[in-house]
Parts: C-alpha cells; structure tokens; sequence
C-alpha cells in the first residue's frame, strides 16, 4: 500500500539548503534593528563589586548598555529548569544576566547593544567590571570534598539532588552470585558542534504589546511557553519562529539566556535586538554535555548469566541548572541493564554543582553514558567468564517478544536481539577478522587489531504523559498536528515538531502522500512557528518520528474518514460500500463511480452539499500521547588498528545493524547512523572538554576541541532488521540518537581488545594517541 | 570570531607595501594568504592597526631555477609548490612539506612567504627550510638583506624580520643524489602538527653519509637534531637508525600541550626520525 513510505525519497529540504536559499537566524534583518554583545565573566567564580559602562556608552553606534542589576527588574522568573526530579532537589537562582556572583566562566555579566555586531563586540571590549575573584571548584570530585568551595552560597555543599531507582532484590543478587565485576568509567565533558551556532532575534510591536522572536531552538513552542514566564508576557503576544536550523543535538533544546535577553531589551529599548554567538562564545555559552563518573558493578553466575546491577553515578550539572539538567542521567537510569536480563537493578545518581558552563541533553541523553557502562562492563564480565563477548551478549539477552520485561523496569515493546547481533557478526566476517587479530598478536605485529561490540537497547519517542509525570517532569510528551486538504486539492501539513537537520518536511510528507493517496510533492509541511502550528512539543529524544509523526499519520486518517463520510454522501452510497485507493473512493463493484480526494477537498471547501452535522472543509488534528516508549535495538561491531610505536587508534572498519522498527526513509535512517556513529567516536577517540582548575575551559576552539572530521573515519558498514513497534500505528521506533549511543563503547570495546593480551582491562576516554601509548608502555612494564 | 578594527591597504607594487608598513609602524602588519593572521586576529590575539595586503604583487610568486640555487617567491601558495616541477632533488622536500600543510583550502590560500614569516613552530616549513641550510630575502626600506634560515626563528611567532621589512623570497641551495621526506603526527588531517621531522639523508654504499634533520614543534623555534645528524653517520640498518634517532633528547626538552606531553613529544619525534630516515633510505 505504500508508495512512498520505505522509499529513499530525495530530501525535499536540500534545493534550498544546498543552493543557500536557506532562512537562517543570523541572516535575518529587520528595519531598525540593533545589535546585542555580551560582557562575559572570565573567572570561574567572581562577585560582581561593579559595572562601569560609561566607556563602552561613548563608543562609536553604542545605544546602550547594562548591567545585571541594570535589568534585574526585566524578569518576572529566572531561566527555567521543568525537571525537578525528586522533592528536595536543590534549584539555584538563575538569572539571564548574573547581578551579583558569576559563576562560570562565560557567564554573562553585562550586555551592549549597538547599531552593528561589530560595534557592540567592540564596545563589550570597553565594559569596566570590578570582580572580586572566588574560590572556584571545576571537577565533581573536588565539588564534593568535605572543605569544597560552594558554588552556591546559600547551599550548605554542591550536591543537588540523589534519584534512586530499583528493582528486585539487589543484596541478595550479589549474595548468590558466584562472580562478580566492578568497573569505574569517567565520561569526559563534551561539547555539542552543530554546524550553526546559536542566534536570535526579537522584534517587538511595541503599540501591540507583542513579541515575535526568531531563534535557533529545537523547542520553539516550550520557548515560547517559558519566555512568556520568564519576562511577563501574556503567552498570546509571544510568537517563536525557528527558521532554517542548523543542527542542534540537544544543544537548542533549552530556553537560554541570550533569548530572553533580546526580548528583555527588544521591550526597553523598542527596537529589535539580535545576537549572534561566534563558535568560541558558544563553547562558553551553550550548554555542555556528559561529564560523569560511574561506578557499575555486575551480579552473575560463573557461565556469566548476570543477575543484578549495581550503579552509582555522580553527574556534572554545572553551575545552574538549565532545562532538563537533572533528568539527562535518568534517561539513562533505566538502561544500565541494557538488552540483558537479570533479577534485580539498583542504580543511583547524584547530581552535582560545579563552576562550569551548565550541563544539558546532548545526543543521546544519559543513554550513551548508560550504554558505555553496561557494555563496557560485559565485556569485562567476559573476560572474568572466559567466553566470547559475543557469547556472553547471547547468553544474557532478553527473550523474544512483545512488552519485555527489563531488570530496569520498564516494558520493551518488541525485542529480538539475537538475530540482529548474529546479523552484525556476518557483516563484518567475525570469524576472519578474529583470527587476523590472533596472527597480529601471535606475530608481535606493531599494528594490532581489536574488535569492540556494542549491542544496545536505547529508549524513544518521549514520551507517554503519564510515565513522565511519575518522574516529575514538567511537562507532557504528545505531539500534534494538523492535516488539511487545500481547495485545489494539494494538502498542508502542520506539525508540532521543529525539525532542524532531520528531513521531517520529506518524511513527513511520505507519510501524508501515502495515507492521504496524493503525490508527494502536493503535500506541504509547515513547522517551527508557533503562530502557524500552535500545538507541538517539538524535537528532541528521537521522538519526532514516533510521536509527531504518529500524529501526522492520525490526523491524514482523520482526514481521510471525513473524506469518505462526503464521498458516500455525494455518490449516493453507504461508506461502508466504498474503497480508498490511491487517493480516491470508488464504489466496491461499480470502479466508475469514483471520487477523489482532490474533488473532495473541493467540494467540502464550496460546501455546496455536505452531510448533515458536516462542517466545511476537509481539515483534522491530532494530538499522540504515545502510550509507551519505543526501545530501538542494534549491534555495532568496530574494528580498531593500533600503532603500538605512537599509539594512534585508527578505526579500520564500523559495521551497524540497527532496529528501528519500520523505516520511512532509509537514507534519512543511514545519515542520522552516519552522524551519530561520528558523534559517538569522537567522544571515544577525539573530544573532551577541559578545565584548568580556575575554571578557565582550555579546550575552547575547534583548534584544541577536537572535532574529527570525515578524514578520520572509515566507510561506515550499514545494515538493518526491522523488528516494528507496538508502541504505534506505524511500527517506527527513532533514529536520531542510537548511533552515538551504541558507537562509543564499540570503539573503546575494540581499543582494550587490541590491548587485552597485554593484560590491559581498560583505556579512559578519550582514547589520544599518549593515553593510549602510556597504557602499553606501563602493560610492558615501562617499555615501549 | 571579529576582529578588533583594523585598516586595511592593498598596494600595487612592493615599493608602496614597503612604504605603507614604514608608516604603519610597530602595529602595521603585512597580510598574504591569511590563514595564520586572520585566525589570530579573529580570536583578538593579533590586533594589527594596519594590514598591508601584498596579495597583488604577483611578481612575488614564483618558482626559478637559478643555477646552483632554487629561488622561491614569498608568494608561492602550498599548492603551487606541492606542484613545482623545479623542485626536484633535495629541494623536493620543499615540495613534499607543502603538499603535507593543512587542507586543500589552506594549500591553495596560504604561502611560503607568509608561513616563514609567522614563525609558528607548529609550522611545517621551518623545519624543511632548516634541513635544507636555506636562506631568508627581507626587503625593507634600506634594501634588501638575506639571512640563514638557522638565524631567522627567534622565537615562537618571532622571527629576525624587522616591522617595517617583508619577506620576499626563499632560497635553496640545489642538491642532487639525497634523498628526503617529511613526516608529521598529528590528531586530525587538518591539524598542526604536534611533531614533524624533515629529513635530507645522503648515503655511500647503503650506508649513510650525511644527514639533516628538521623538527617541527619541538621548541619554540624550529630545530636541528643535530646530535641525530651526527649519529646517522656511518648508519646502514634499523638498529643503528634506531640507536641515532634516541639522540634525538639532545635537542632539549620540548614544550608540554593539551596534544602531548615533552615525554611523549620526544617519544614521537623518534619514532618519525626512524621512520622518516627508513622510507628515504627505501
């Protein structure tokens, strides 16, 4: 029945992008506008004595100029956080300009608005801040020592909250267990690179009372939500509009401080304000990512069938507490048990302040950090047994099925793990590429090889309301949409999520294509202004697929149901007595009698002869509480040459054979496991995030955060099985996230295989060249 | 990424880029293909008042084979060089580091002229230059004077040239029968490099007879290995390579990074001098 859906249908987005007609927030221009630049604090903790703007006020185009006291009365609340996750977390002021203490390098502490960008930059230049500097604590071991600095003053220490979870009898797992593993991994702070840094602009209406800010969000209609709170505006004179963005992994998925800034000073000033971050503000002024220490220990028997997990996890939230800081290691909470079984999990996390930029969601969310332990730690668990990873995975695997139980807690809503991994083994040839490492090895070959596996379950389309509600979020997880078919018989589809990199205008429109039986390029699609899609809770979490496009799919079916009540109606038939083929209903028996979607669509905008209790038009919205995640599931096997002389890992080959449940578009689906698989080995090999003890990020341009670029990675080796969802009508599940959750724990799975016969159980992330070269230097008792 | 304000001059003739930096004074800086500049200046690091764009003085970029020397026009791109038929023999090594720079876009933006003159010590050139005993023309107001390469990197970003001088030309001494190559380590293909080794290696016999060697970033200046040099005389297989390239550690202590430690620096500049003298030498 589909003619679109499956297919790998051209990206209706690229004409546009790719030819640079794309609408960018940083390329908008408004009459009259003006330009804001921020004075940003280079100390890791100072109080703020004062703020001398008289020199930057005489500079050439500067209008004006304040401080964080000079605002302070802009705000009716500070920057939001919806995630409180337990009843006594600790929730710090955070206000979008400091007003008394910075806390992080990069905090903002005081903003110049002029007639140019390169004014206001200049004049930012000229801001006379008197600090008075602090003691300051980066790392979250510090900020945890007993004479620790506080971040906060008024918190007696920096710890924010704990959030346990458990089930089963965990004690008396590891009392019965004839072995057991501890593991300890740090995940290094990561910086999230989407190609367009952020930007925004707010243009007021003054007389109205209005506000229209452009901005590049992932989350434009929760935006619009919280900026109305945050600088109290009725939420009916805010309109957000995400344009063109590009990219965001998480990154724009947060309410910022420069957006509720611009819009402070589009109101005081009545002029439209925009800033624009350069990359480097951005690596200062965006959130972060990761930044980790866990502890997971494993219950087994000793044929290595695991039978609890212990996890204690200490999370870096930063200085303040952005969107959904709190909640990013519970979305990985669940998982530590990965695609396994066993009778009893207990995991535990604190989140910590530090003085560094705030941490947020960052592809993937708490579910590579859950990931890289638990299939970190099995591999571990496998050398202690003395079996194949690839056995242990197989003799710990979840059965076959429909709403599987986990030993985390949640119902998987259809597994097959088995087959998918043996799926993996056959791509790569397991057996030759074993047997090439043994030879390497046996030969003292100074390149060796090692395999690393990674066979993840991970968790999408956030989210069910109710699930959400239980963990005290702040908000719903449906997604809506609106389908109407046009008088001249072309169809607009409005939906609530705000893609910005993930094609939803194609995919999208296969969806309403086949369901609505038009030609894909009739179907229009409209997103990220929340004047145009009122309803949406926008992109994030994998979820657009198996949420918003669920409602696009209900909605067409609506549409649909309403087309063929007038159908019957104008040909004189019960509904019942008519098929829908192709975008047209004809009379079972009698395929002459036709009427087609597009005449239909006519005839309910002329109204001229419509059912009784009919109204004009032939339109339908959905809203798609989904009623449970989805648990996308897949087997990564990468296979890495080490120069033992240097220690540069180089990864020779990456085979993925992922389970996203049925695939809309299958080269949509192999670009986001292309990025993600990047994504996920740069955090194995290249990036992190470094602070000196001053608080002073180190790592502060692409010179020195090492983003790899396509130069670094092999041709990645893709394949699929498609084991559909019952979590929605569609059988999809998301693929926006899985490939950097699976890939970084492959990599270094590959990079200790290398290295195993050396005695070497671990290599902390990332993998560079000298940590690599010290760690068989240090295996081979000092010789390199 | 702005850069403070700045002027900016695009003169015609040398004569007028020359006269233009004697005016700028101590903050006028001369501008060929940018790539090592322009980044400085974006990030605030560099704030000229005054950049002398000399990219119009095409009669800067050339290549000339000279006799006994190669003269090379300050204004040559990477990618020019990377292509230069008249960089054959020892002078090829000119050639090969060239084509190692950077990314395509570098290559064909940046130039010899304005890489030397730099004096970055992550830079490729230098090295190459130093193995080669190349020369340094600077024009300034008083004419022009020529210095050894040894004598030209003072420091790091710091070099003999004087502020109201340009750098118009590098000179190489012709060399046939040697052999040579350049290899660098780095994190990223675009990277700089975290060490390089520039190696010119002549042998008798299958034996080494005299031997040169670059390093880059190493030091605050490009260096000589020459304690390497000395031990690689004489040299006919791997061992006696291998035992030449631990002298090394007798060019001093290199610098600590974000990208490597000294120990691991000097690690890695052993292992390149091995392998760098091991592929000329095949």
């Amino acid at each position: 029945m589909t003619k679109y859906v499956g297919g790998g249908v051209p990206r209706k987005e690229d004409p546009e992008l790719l030819t640079g007609q794309g609408t960018f927030v940083e390329t908008l221009t408004v009459p009259g506008m003006l330009h804001a630049a921020l004075v940003r604090s280079p100390y890791g903790a100072a109080r703020i004595k004062s703020v001398d703007t008289s020199a930057a006020l005489e500079a050439p185009g500067v209008v004006a100029a304040f401080s964080g006291e000079d605002l302070a009365d802009e705000w009716a609340a500070g920057l939001p956080m919806a995630w409180p996750v337990t009843e006594d977390i600790r929730i710090p002021d955070h206000w979008p300009i400091a007003k008394d203490v910075a806390r992080y390098v990069g905090d903002g502490v005081a903003v110049v608005v002029a007639t140019s960008r390169t004014a206001a930059t200049d004049a930012a230049e000229l801001v006379e801040v008197d600090y008075e500097e602090l003691p300051t604590v980066v790392d979250i071991e510090s900020a945890l020592a007993e004479d620790a600095p506080r971040v906060h003053e008024s918190m007696e220490n920096n710890e924010c909250y704990t959030w346990t979870h458990a089930t089963g009898d965990i004690d008396e797992a590891f009392a019965k267990a004839d072995l057991t593993v501890t593991c300890n991994y740090t995940q290094p702070r990561l910086i999230p690179n989407a190609m367009e840094p952020r930007a925004v602009l707010a243009q007021p209406s003054p007389a109205a009372g209005e506000f229209t800010v452009w901005s590049t969000t992932q989350i434009p209609h929760i935006a619009k939500v919280l900026l109305s709170m945050i600088l109290g505006i009725p939420e009916s004179k805010v309109r957000v509009i995400a344009p063109d963005v590009g990219g965001g992994f998480g990154s724009k998925l947060n309410v910022y401080a420069e957006e509720a800034l611009c819009v402070a000073l589009a109101r005081r000033l009545g002029a439209p304000i925009k800033w624009v971050a350069s990359r480097s503000e951005g690596y200062l002024a965006t959130i972060h990512g990761r930044d980790q220490l866990q502890e997971i220990e494993l219950a087994a028997t000793r044929e290595g069938k695991i039978l609890g997990y212990r996890v204690k996890i200490l999370a870096n939230m930063g200085a303040y507490l952005q969107l959904v800081a709190p909640g990013v290691p519970l979305l990985g909470g669940f998982l530590y048990c990965g695609s396994y079984g066993g009778e009893a999990y207990h995991f535990e996390c604190t989140g910590v302040f530090t003085n560094t930029t705030p941490t947020d969601a960052y592809r993937g969310a708490g579910r590579p950090e859950a990931t890289f332990a638990i299939e970190r730690a099995i591999d571990t668990l496998a050398r202690k047994v003395g079996v194949d990873p690839a056995e242990i995975r197989k003799r710990n695997f979840l059965p076959t099925g429909e709403m599987v139980e986990s030993p985390g807690g949640l119902a998987f809503d259809t597994t097959d793990y088995e087959p998918n991994l043996d799926r993996a083994l056959e791509v790569l040839d397991y057996g030759a590429v074993s047997a090439e490492r043994d030879k390497r090895r046996e030969e003292g070959a100074s390149k060796l090889l090692g395999i690393g596996l990674s066979t993840y379950v991970e968790m999408c389309g956030l989210a069910p309301s109710q699930v959400l509600a239980s963990l005290n979020y702040g908000a719903g997880g449906w997604d809506a949409a609106t389908v109407r078919m046009l008088p001249t018989g072309k169809a607009e589809v409005v939906t609530g999520t705000s893609p910005h990199g993930q094609g939803h205008v194609t995919s999208w429109s296969q969806i309403a294509a086949d369901a609505l039986g038009v030609d894909i390029d009739d179907v229009e699609v409209l997103h990220g202004d929340t004047h145009v899609a009122p309803h949406g809770m926008n992109t994030y979490g994998s979820r657009s697929l198996s949420v918003g496009g669920i409602a696009v799919h209900e909605a067409c079916g609506r549409v649909v149901d309403k087309a063929r009540a007038l159908a019957a109606h104008l040909l004189e038939v019960s509904p019942d007595d008519l098929e829908f083929e192709d975008g047209t209903f004809s009379v079972k028996g009698v395929p002459d009698r036709t009427q087609s979607i597009q005449e239909l669509a006519f005839a309910a905008w002329t109204a001229h002869s419509l059912p009784e209790d009919t109204e004009p038009g032939l339109e339908a919205h959905c809203v798609w509480d989904p009623p449970n995640f989805t648990f996308p599931f897949g087997s990564h096997i990468c296979v890495v040459e080490i120069d033992t002389d240097t220690g540069e890992v180089d990864v020779v080959r990456y085979v993925a054979v992922d389970d996203c449940g049925n695939v809309i578009n299958p080269t949509i689906v192999d670009g986001q496991v292309h990025g993600g698989i990047a994504q996920g080995v740069a955090a194995a090999l290249y990036e992190e995030a470094v602070y000196s003890e001053d608080g002073t990020l180190e790592t502060s341009t692409m010179i020195n955060y090492l983003v790899p670029s396509a130069a670094e990675l092999p041709s990645f080796e893709l394949d699929r099985t498609v084991t559909p969802s019952n979590s929605n009508p569609l059988g999809v599940k998301g693929i926006g996230e899985a490939g950097t959750i699976a890939s970084t724990p492959a990599v270094i799975n590959a990079v200790v295989d290398a290295l195993s016969h050396m005695g070497v159980e671990d290599v902390a992330m990332p993998a560079t060249p000298e940590r690599v070269w010290r760690t068989i230097r240090d295996a081979n008792g000092g010789a390199a | 990424m702005i850069p403070a304000a700045f002027e900016y001059e695009r003169p015609s003739s040398l004569d007028e880029a020359l006269a233009l930096l004697a005016d700028g004074g101590d903050d006028a800086r001369p501008l060929a293909g940018g790539h090592s500049l322009l980044p400085l200046m974006r990030l605030r690091l560099a704030r000229p008042t005054l950049l002398v764009d000399i990219g119009g003085l095409n009669d800067l970029r050339y290549v000339r084979d000279e006799g006994d020397q190669i003269a090379i026009g300050a204004l040559c791109t990477h990618h020019a060089l990377s292509h230069a038929p008249e960089l054959s023999g020892g002078c090829g090594l000119i050639a090969e580091v060239a084509g190692q720079i950077g990314d395509p876009q570098v290559r064909h933006r940046g130039t010899i002229g304005g890489s030397v003159a730099h004096a970055d010590p992550a830079s490729d050139l230098p090295a190459a230059l130093l193995a080669l005993d190349a020369e340094v023309v600077a024009q300034g107001p008083g004419g022009s004077r020529s210095i050894a390469a040894a004598d030209f990197f003072v420091g790091p970003l710091m070099s003999a040239l004087e502020p109201s001088e340009i750098l118009t030309e590098v000179r190489v001494a012709k060399r046939e029968g040697c052999a040579s190559g350049y290899q660098k380590f780095q994190r990223r293909a675009q990277d700089w490099a975290i060490v390089g080794v520039a190696a010119v290696v002549e042998s008798d016999g299958g034996s080494i007879s005299n031997a040169a060697i670059g390093l880059t970033n190493m030091s605050g200046t490009p260096l000589r290995a020459t304690a390497v040099e000395e031990a690689l005389a004489g040299a006919a297989d791997e061992g006696a390579i291998a035992e030449a390239a631990k002298k090394v550690s007798e060019a001093g202590t290199p610098f600590a990074d974000a990208n490597a430690s000294a120990e691991f620096r000097l690690h890695l500049a052993e292992v390149l001098i091995r392998r760098v003298i091991a592929d000329a030498m095949s």
